[in-house]
């Protein structure tokens, strides 16, 4: 039972509307933002903007060699933006010995509108406190077992750098096009959860 | 500050919960959209909001949701800034409003100095009650310079609205077992460092 002598707490839904009418009436919130904001980040911070530098890089080794050297120069080449605060955008490259794993133990720092909105796992405590302690047994438990010589490099989102992975293309899809490597690369692969290893041709 | 937002490393919790089922509350893309508004107004910056997330009541903290989290920390900062005063907030809501702990003083950053790729380094063993993006798990503790990212503005001093010159941030290599010795999977640590908590090491 509540407690009477406090209001009870207002839904989320009542606390937004109240922040809302706050920026209104203070003139920070113009006709149309909330509406061009969502919709813009629905349309252009896209999970598909990081497979398709993924793609790109397994066909094209000078765009390989200049993302791996300038992330953030790779993907504005590619028209994909940023918000002021991401200054940087560093690209891991894993290779059959090497695996790279991204976290934000402070907070949820991602790359957004590279590789999208982060998904709830990784926002999770349980994700933030342990990936960088028990990195092999955690992957584990997702589903990655990886061999006991693979080296686990992982990466803590805790500056204004932003990360992605360059995951290693799976053998079974060598000849297909960049369109076709697009739609196998996924957001968990980009963050270090899995290596496509599942794709068959 | 060292608070429960700083989970790197903290044992006993439990298995990570893979896949996650989607699902998003109608009003979490609104708040997104309103957070991002008053950041471009320049009403708080991406150092205060933070700072906002991490004066949370530890216990508020750990048991709200991802964008509870972001909510409470624009409420408490339209507080503070003065856009609205906490009664006619929770007026407007309807109900009680959570707000965050109050703010204490920043800091400054020290004089510069700069680090080199590969150089051996240290990250300066200090204890900050305002804002700092070092997680405790690197303090003093000894690594390498893999990489060096462009200036930006110094967190401790930006979260507390003072001069906030930029400063570049490095990426620095540990092994686990420095960082936890006997007790961790063997990996190689990345952490994004600015430049004003490292001295070079011995």
């Amino acid at each position: 039972m509540a407690d009477q002598s406090t209001p009870t707490t207002a839904t989320p839904e009542q606390r937004t509307a109240a922040i809302e009418m706050v920026l209104r009436r203070s003139g920070a919130l113009p006709d149309g933002f909330v509406h061009d904001f969502i919709e813009h980040a629905g349309d252009a911070w896209v999970t598909s903007n990081g497979a398709r530098m993924v793609a790109r890089a397994w066909t094209d080794p000078g765009f390989r060699a200049r993302m791996l050297a300038d992330g953030t120069g790779a993907a504005r080449e590619m028209g994909f933006e940023f918000p002021e605060h991401h200054r940087h955008l560093v690209v891991l490259e894993n290779t059959p010995d090497i695996h790279n794993v991204i976290v934000c133990t402070l907070c949820s720092c991602t790359a957004y509108t590279i590789i999208g909105a982060a998904p709830g796992w990784y926002k999770d405590v349980d994700y933030r406190a342990r990936v960088v302690r028990e990195s092999r047994t955690v992957l584990r438990e997702m589903g990655l077992d990886l061999p006991a010589g693979t080296e686990i490099r992982v990466w803590d989102t805790t500056a204004d750098t932003r990360y992605m992975v360059l995951p290693v293309q799976p053998a079974a899809t060598a000849g297909w096009t960049a369109d076709q490597l697009a739609a196998i690369v996924t957001q968990d692969a980009m963050i270090g959860a899995s290596r496509l290893d599942e794709v068959r041709g | 500050m060292d608070s429960l937002h700083d989970l790197g490393g903290k044992q006993g919790f439990g298995r990570v919960r893979y896949p996650y089922p989607a699902h998003q509350e109608t009003w979490e893309p609104l708040l997104r959209a309103l957070s991002a508004s008053a950041l471009k107004n320049h009403i708080y910056n991406m150092d205060e909001f933070r700072h906002a997330i991490e004066r949370m009541a530890p216990r508020h903290y750990l048991t709200a949701p991802y964008f509870e989290r972001h909510l409470t920390a624009v409420a408490t900062l339209l507080v503070e800034k003065g856009l609205v005063t906490a009664e006619e907030l929770e007026a407007l809501a309807g109900g009680s409003v959570p707000l965050a702990g109050p703010i204490g003083p920043g800091r400054p950053a020290p004089p510069a100095q700069s680090f080199a790729l590969g150089e051996r380094v240290r990250v300066k063993n200090e204890y900050v009650s305002g804002h700092v993006r070092m997680p405790a798990y690197i303090r003093g503790k000894a690594g390498v310079v893999v990489g060096i990212s462009p200036p930006y503005p110094f967190p401790d001093a930006a979260a507390h609205n003072m001069q906030a010159p930029p400063e570049p941030t490095y990426d620095v290599r540990f092994r686990a077992r420095d960082l936890w010795p006997d007790s961790c999977d063997d990996a190689m640590n990345h952490v994004g460092v600015f430049q004003s908590y490292l001295e070079k090491a011995a």
